[in-house]
């Protein structure tokens, strides 16, 4: 805990004060290049749609805002800090600050759910067992799994999985929660908890929560804002009900779901009929 | 062209040493505070130790055997078979108790090793550790390093004595070697200096063959593929480095 008490900027009148903000940023893979130029903000105590395609980096954006890679050129700061200049220290203390929820939820394999829910206090904290106990219950009861403290991971369904990992993410208390693709691969109830609940932590927690989705519906009935991801910047911005109303081909192709527009249908390739007639070798 | 890849090549192999040693390095500096949670590193000891003991003393008992065998044959050309029990004691002290058991322990607790972090890699669960402000260094890698240092010499030690005990078994019970002369011969002529040799030897390769199992499965690609290519990597690193390693450590104690 380098500086947990840095004094938070006073609030503005108007909007939330920003806690995650990308700036101009710059992001290749293998010389592809998957962000260029772009820019997005997270304000506090809202919940933040990012939307896109598969393949338009939506996931390489979350390791960037938690400082698993780094931006080749421009900035990201979170809680006001630029992620690039910090020290591994620094980057630690920033992490605790946040919570995220893994696709595949990440439960650490050899621990039971309890211990799994249990395993950040353990780590960041000293507190007495029956505390703890008290704390992990609590939460477990908040994603409606307390009856499955006992389970071993193997033993979970893919949505009781992420719920669980929901639980061991909020269970240190986070101001942002980060939830990577939380509605991919669940059945309509499962959904429709998981919805429930990212809503649930966002007005009773207060938890600033950042989406990344390319369930146009889902994340329409709960997000405060949106942004569209396409071509490594932000297609487009907004709240949900602005990005349907929107005219440009790009944004209404996603919202859409048309086979053709600007994200063509086919994968780049040579010419059809010359690669068929052409002789083998 | 073959030289431009000859190049690459060797270009390849000292950046990989490179990584493994900077590796080597940041697991070092884990390794203090992962003592202070002795609950994990128990834990590996028990795993990468008690639970490669069935192979470690099947394996002693018949290679002590064997040695007790042809010990016995080779002696027995220049009428010294009394001199067995000595053979039989630097033979496995020295050299096959640290050897073969660094090799089974390559095969049996060090895929394990790398293939359960590889799949730790490949599920997110480093990641998720890395998120939740917990060093998977310090948390999966460092204990896990150390119980496999801490469990080499002890798996060494008993493949020793198993050993001993099959040699024993060949040349005095069934060759006939006289038991009193088997022990007391090894007794008068064994020093410390062949325990310590056999303890140091098997102290470098519990950190060679830790440090390649952890790293390999740490730096695995995050794919089915990769952790099967890892794993594979893992067996045949350890067991080349574990051989190469003996021959310096052998010279070296030759020469001190």
């Amino acid at each position: 805990m380098t500086s947990p008490a840095s004094p938070q900027p006073a609030a503005g009148a108007a909007a939330p004060e920003v806690v995650v903000e990308v700036r101009d940023a710059y992001y290749a893979i293998g010389g592809r290049p998957v962000f260029s130029g772009l820019d997005l903000k997270v304000r506090r105590g809202r919940i933040t749609a990012v939307m896109g395609p598969s393949g338009t980096g939506k996931t390489t954006l979350l390791r960037l805002i938690t400082a698993q890679i780094t931006a080749d050129r421009g900035q990201v700061l979170v809680f006001g800090r630029d992620l690039a200049t910090l020290s591994t220290d620094e980057v630690y203390a920033v992490r605790r600050r946040l919570g995220m929820l893994f696709q595949s939820g990440a439960l650490l394999s050899d621990m039971d759910v309890f211990e799994n829910v249990a395993f950040p206090v353990r780590e960041h904290t000293d507190l007495p067992e029956p505390l703890i106990r008290r704390l992990v219950l609590t939460k477990l009861q908040a994603v409606g799994l307390r009856g499955a403290a006992d389970l071993m991971p193997g033993e979970l369904s893919g949505g009781m999985a992420r719920r669980v990992a929901l639980a061991r993410a909020i269970v240190m208390d986070p101001e942002v929660l980060i939830y990577d693709e939380p509605f991919v691969g669940l059945d309509p109830i499962s959904l429709g908890v998981i919805q429930r609940l990212i809503k649930h932590m966002n007005t009773a927690l207060g938890i600033t929560s950042i989406v990344v989705s390319h369930d146009v519906k889902e994340l329409a009935s709960i997000a405060d804002d949106s942004y569209l991801l396409s071509a490594g910047r932000i297609a487009a911005s907004g709240t949900p009900a602005e990005l349907r109303a929107s005219d440009s081909p790009a944004v209404r192709q996603f919202m859409t779901g048309a086979a053709e527009g600007p994200v063509a249908f086919h994968y780049p390739a040579p010419d059809y009929a010359t690669q068929l007639l052409a002789t083998d070798e | 062209m073959s030289n431009g890849s000859d190049r690459g090549v060797l270009f390849e192999g000292v950046r990989r040493l490179g990584a493994v040693m900077i590796f080597l390095w940041q697991l070092l500096m884990q390794c203090l505070p992962a003592l202070a949670r002795p609950r994990l590193v128990v834990y590996q000891i028990y795993n990468a130790g008690a639970r490669s003991l069935i192979i470690i003393m099947l394996s002693g008992l018949f290679v002590g055997m064997v040695l007790g065998l042809q010990g016995f044959e080779l002696l027995q050309r220049f009428g010294s078979e009394e001199a067995l029990g000595t053979a039989a004691a630097i033979g496995l002290l020295k050299e096959l108790g640290p050897v073969v058991t660094a090799l089974l322990f390559a095969g049996r607790a060090g895929t394990a090793l790398t293939s359960e972090i590889g799949l730790m890699r490949a599920t997110d669960q480093l990641t998720a550790m890395e998120i939740m402000a917990v060093d998977p260094l310090r948390y999966v890698a460092a204990p896990r390093f150390l119980g496999g240092v801490i469990a080499m010499p002890l798996l060494a030690g008993i493949f020793s004595v198993i050993g001993l005990y099959g040699a024993q078994l060949i040349g005095v019970v069934i060759m006939g070697v006289d038991r009193g002369v088997f022990w007391s011969q090894m007794q008068s002529s064994v020093g410390l200096r062949d325990v310590m040799e056999g303890l140091v030897k098997s102290l470098v390769f519990g950190v060679a063959c830790s440090l390649i199992a952890v790293y390999e499965g740490y730096n695995a690609e995050a794919t089915a593929a990769g952790v099967g290519l890892a794993t594979t990597r893992t067996v045949v690193a350890s067991s080349v480095v574990v051989l190469l390693l003996d021959y310096v450590l052998t010279a070296a104690f030759l020469q001190g």
